[in-house]
């Protein structure tokens, strides 16, 4: 903090004694920014997200940033946070969009609504997809940029489709049809061991997420917009999660307990599965290691079609000048351009945040060219927050937890539910 | 343990099949214990299409060692463990020198209550009190330095413990002469202590290398960025993208990680082995 | 040298290593017990003195037990086994062995490589359907199984990676204790005919108790601080069922954010760390008196 001023005054004794010589136009009071930013998917995205920064740089050269890889979103919230504890600057950072509770609790945050003032800045705020903007408000006001966003989505083996004579160009549109394509889809050798499932939901690692996808598709989201409460008992939640059960142990199309999050690329890869849900992080990945012909689809519906967003937002920290403010919201808003943001959807799969993104040239021309790239944005038409509230790291658990002992079979999911229900409405009280 | 040669009627030829099942079974054992390192070799060596499948003809390629190398700071996540890792060493050698030297050579009020609270860090050791060595750390500003992730392990009980034993065999003779020659306590520890304790010295400096080599808990907790982490911490933000794992990337990586100091075990195996039964020695 | 100044350099010597020691060791002790009796504040609500609050929580805390359960099944398996293990590893590479130091260097291997590293390597050994080892019980027409995802296997799984992690280490200990063995002994052993069988359990055996006795408590240490592979493996699940106590303690401390139950989780784990050390020093009595 302190050396950072000292640096400023002494670029501005600079510029004076520069003024003075008359050496007009060296602007040496530069605007140090610091930012940590996770990387959820793999490949080389750090190198793009320097790429980038470099460019704005030249185009703001009043303006640094020094954004600093700060690991998985869960390193990256700790990271900061305790940047912040231990004094250290930090103006911005990208974190997790369901951390927000956390961050205004921590009192971490600004609203952008304290910050954006000319018109333009304002229609800024109004131009992503209002599903991505649903886990950055709260309270009446707005506390992330959309950014690094993925929603969950069916990726399906369409050589299996054929092998099991089914249509390749059409796949599950309902959970009825996700059962009974996925009976047809599963494969047995002669010893009467499973050579290849049905279907695959991950529930390692992000299990709340995907569930949150079954219950929404069941008509009902896990949480309220102020995050204080959850609904994990409601009857269509459990129903939801009696659903996922059944898969494995009804109608077997689904290898029983838990299935690992990190390997299930490689198990859809090697023809183990017909069907996974999973990122849409993924789709490069899976584009360049499938060996046959996959398709991507919307998740199916129960009620209705449905996913959680996910990943990650952009904030503003409250412990930085209005100068350094207004120069983070001049990097994420150009960070947030629909070139841009075009260009860093078509670099890493994530989706394109505005509706103007995928109206410029090269995201028409690329999904034009893989059609799969466009799946995730037409779902976001039935898409939902993803599961965030008060004490987010604990009730999270809780979910977890219910869903690995539902899928275990170590209880029935409405006992499972229930009680992490209980649990979570016992920690959220004091947020009421 | 061994039932092999029980019946002692026909010793010899009992006895020889049980040493050729013996011999069998020790390298079976010995097979299975590198088995995993053998399969990170295949995985990252052939073509992800082959990181599941065994297949003799399948293509070698350098592209994972590629991938990896460009995909994380690879190179910078060595330097920092070698910063971490030498200067650990370099403190824990003076420190453990000068409070081994106090406990063995010196008579002081309070000395052997001293040495038991020492000796309480074998047993409460840093990584149980991450929490509040956390909090510590971030009252001193030493979050996410190379220094933060070093200090808990610089004071080592077990250095201390066993210098100390080392210099205790020392005779006191020596000291004694190399007092008439003038020699100031510290002068005899640099001239007498140190040079007889060696074994001990290159035994404890293997140990600690290899120690803070693999730590992983307390560097995860204590560093922020790229600057300092070390590469089991990197190695380990690599090998859990959201996004599912590529396992020919991630055994590349791995073995990129344990490379120098394997290399180092291999081509000194010796040394190694003998300096750890050394540390053990108690 | 005068005894005055005995004292001060003597004290002198010690104190750059004291204050490291008091500062990271004995400070951070304290200071979780006091912590223990706040309740977690945030930057908009203050900690405030609860007393023993946060222990009834913990009392009641269901993942807190499990975790202990967990954690003495981890150190019942791992133990006796890695043991076992590594003492017969000792007494083969002790003899003539045909490739004794290849077969010694794969025994140590596992040693000098990081945990989190090798944690990567057998999630794929564990992998249902495609690891190696489903691939092995594959080849003789052995289904697969879910190993990482069933509660009831995970931990066998966890533990069964431990034990090649750390066999290798223990054989080290026994190995110099084999060689500081007087080689007369079996001689004479020889001499009176005595099985090998009979000659390990009479002979060897109890003169290697020290050693076991260390190694044991080694072991017992390493298995409540040793976290690494859950990182990689399985993060506790499922549904904690292999989740260990200082997990769990990061978790809280780290994820959830809640220092003071972290803290009085960590004083839990104390507790256990002096149940271990008073076992010492009892034994250690037991085996002076031996001798």
């Amino acid at each position: 903090m302190m050396s950072r001023r000292i640096t400023n005054l002494l670029a501005g004794g600079a510029l004076g004694v520069g003024l003075a010589l008359g050496v007009a136009g060296a602007a040496l009071a530069k605007t140090q920014l610091t930012m940590y930013y996770p990387v959820a998917v793999g490949g080389p995205l750090t190198q793009i997200v320097d790429g980038m920064v470099a460019d704005f740089e030249s185009a703001h050269p009043d303006i640094d940033v020094n954004a600093i890889y700060a690991g998985n979103y869960d390193d990256a919230r700790i990271k900061a946070l305790a940047a912040l504890k231990s004094g250290e600057p930090a103006e911005l950072s990208v974190m997790f969009s369901i951390d927000i509770y956390e961050l205004i609790e921590q009192d971490a945050i600004v609203a952008f609504d304290d910050i954006v003032e000319t018109a333009e800045e304002k229609a800024w705020l109004e131009s992503f997809y209002p599903a991505l903007m649903e886990n950055g408000r709260t309270q009446g006001k707005t506390w992330g940029i959309p950014f690094q966003r993925s929603t969950i989505v069916m990726y399906y083996n369409k050589d299996a489709f054929r092998d099991a004579g089914l249509d390749p160009e059409s796949p599950p549109a309902t959970w009825d049809e996700l059962v009974s394509m996925s009976k047809q889809l599963t494969k047995k050798n002669d010893a009467g061991q499973v050579e290849r499932w049905g279907a695959m939901i991950p529930s390692t690692g992000y299990a709340y997420w995907m569930f949150g996808a079954l219950a929404i598709q069941n008509g009902q989201v896990l949480m309220n917009n102020d995050g204080n409460e959850t609904y994990f008992d409601d009857p269509a939640v459990v129903e939801a999660l009696q659903y996922w059960l059944d898969l494995s142990r009804e109608h077997g199309v689904m290898p029983q307990n838990t299935i690992e999050w990190g390997t299930l690329r490689q198990n859809f890869l090697d023809g183990r599965t017909a069907i996974m849900w999973h990122s849409t992080g993924n789709l490069t990945a899976v584009k360049d290691g499938a060996s046959f012909d996959f398709g991507v689809a919307m998740l199916p519906a129960s009620e209705r079609r449905g996913s959680p967003t996910g990943g990650g937002n952009f904030y503003i920290f409250k412990d930085s000048t209005p100068e350094e403010r207004k120069a983070a919201l001049t990097f994420i808003k150009w960070m947030t351009e629909p070139e841009r943001t075009a260009h860093w959807s078509i670099e890493t799969g994530y989706l394109g945040t505005s509706p103007a993104a995928y109206q410029t040239d090269a995201l028409e021309a690329y999904v034009q060219e893989f059609p799969p790239a466009a799946v995730a944005r037409d779902q976001l038409e039935f898409a939902t927050a993803e599961l965030s509230t008060y004490e987010t790291g604990r009730v999270r658990k809780l979910l977890d937890d219910a869903i690995q002992a539902a899928l275990t079979g170590a209880e029935t999911p409405e006992e499972a539910l229930s009680s992490a229900q209980s649990q979570a409405e016992r920690l959220l009280r004091r947020y009421q | 343990m061994t039932a092999t040669t029980i019946a002692p009627a026909a010793p010899e030829h009992a006895g020889r099949i049980g040493r050729v099942v013996e011999t069998g079974a020790a390298w079976l054992l010995a097979f299975l214990w590198v088995l995993p390192l053998l399969y990170a070799v295949w995985a990252a060596f052939h073509p992800p299409a082959y990181a599941t499948r065994l297949d003799l003809l399948a293509p070698l390629t350098l592209e994972n060692f590629a991938t990896a190398w460009s995909q994380a700071p690879f190179a910078r996540y060595f330097l920092n463990t070698f910063l971490l890792v030498t200067s650990i060493l370099g403190a824990q050698l003076v420190l453990c020198t000068l409070a081994a030297y106090a406990f063995a050579r010196f008579r002081f009020v309070g000395r052997d209550i001293a040495f038991a609270l020492v000796l309480v860090q074998l047993m409460i050791m840093p990584e149980v009190l991450i929490v509040e060595n956390y909090r510590t750390m971030s009252q001193l500003g030493l979050v996410d330095t190379i220094l933060g992730i070093g200090l808990p392990y610089m004071a080592s009980a077990f250095g201390i413990f066993l210098l100390r034993q080392a210099f205790k065999t020392v005779p006191t003779e020596l000291e004694e002469a190399a007092r008439v020659e003038g020699c100031s306590f510290l002068q005899v520890l640099l001239k007498v202590y140190v040079p007889l304790a060696k074994p001990t010295y290159l035994a404890y400096g293997l140990v600690s290398v290899s120690t803070h080599w693999n730590n992983f808990l307390w560097p995860l907790v204590v560093t922020n960025s790229v600057e300092t982490r070390p590469l089991t911490v990197g190695l380990a933000i690599f090998g859990a993208p959201e996004s599912g794992v590529n396992w020919s990337v991630i055994s590349a990586a791995t073995l990129l990680a344990v490379a120098p100091l394997l290399i180092a075990f291999l081509l000194f195996q010796r040394q190694f082995v003998q300096s750890f039964m050394r540390a053990g020695i108690k | 040298m005068p005894s005055y100044r005995m004292q001060i350099y003597g004290w002198l010597l010690l104190l750059p290593a004291a204050v490291l020691l008091i500062a990271f060791t004995h400070y951070p002790t304290v200071a979780t017990l006091v912590q223990s009796l706040f309740l977690s504040g945030s930057v908009t609500r203050p900690a405030v003195f609860v007393g023993v609050e946060n222990y009834q929580f913990m009392l009641e805390d269901d993942v807190f037990w499990q975790a202990v359960r967990n954690n003495i099944w981890f150190a019942l398996g791992t133990i006796p086994i890695s043991i076992a293990l590594a003492l017969q590893m000792a007494l083969w590479v002790n003899r003539r062995l045909p490739a004794r130091g290849l077969v010694r260097m794969a025994y140590f291997t596992p040693t000098i490589l990081p945990m989190i590293a090798v944690a990567n390597i057998w999630l794929f050994f564990y992998t249902p359907g495609i690891g190696l080892i489903d691939q092995f019980l594959g080849l003789f027409g052995l289904p697969g199984h879910n190993w990482l995802g069933d509660p009831d296997t995970v931990l066998a799984c966890l533990i069964v990676l431990t034990i090649w992690k750390e066999a290798g280490f223990f054989m080290i200990f026994y190995l110099a204790a084999l060689q500081s063995l007087p080689p007369e002994l079996e001689e004479a052993g020889k001499l009176e005919g005595a099985g090998r069988w009979y000659f390990f359990w009479r002979i060897t055996f109890p003169l290697l108790m020290p050693t076991t006795l260390f190694v044991v408590i080694n072991a017992l240490i390493n298995s409540f601080k040793l976290v690494d592979h859950l990182f990689i493996l399985t993060k506790g699940g499922p549904n904690n069922a292999s989740t260990l106590l200082l997990y769990y303690i990061y978790e809280v401390a780290f994820s959830f954010f809640d220092p003071s139950y972290a803290a009085t989780l960590t004083v839990a784990l104390l507790a256990f760390l002096a149940l271990v050390a008073i076992g010492q020093f009892v034994l250690l009595d037991k085996r002076i008196h031996y001798r």
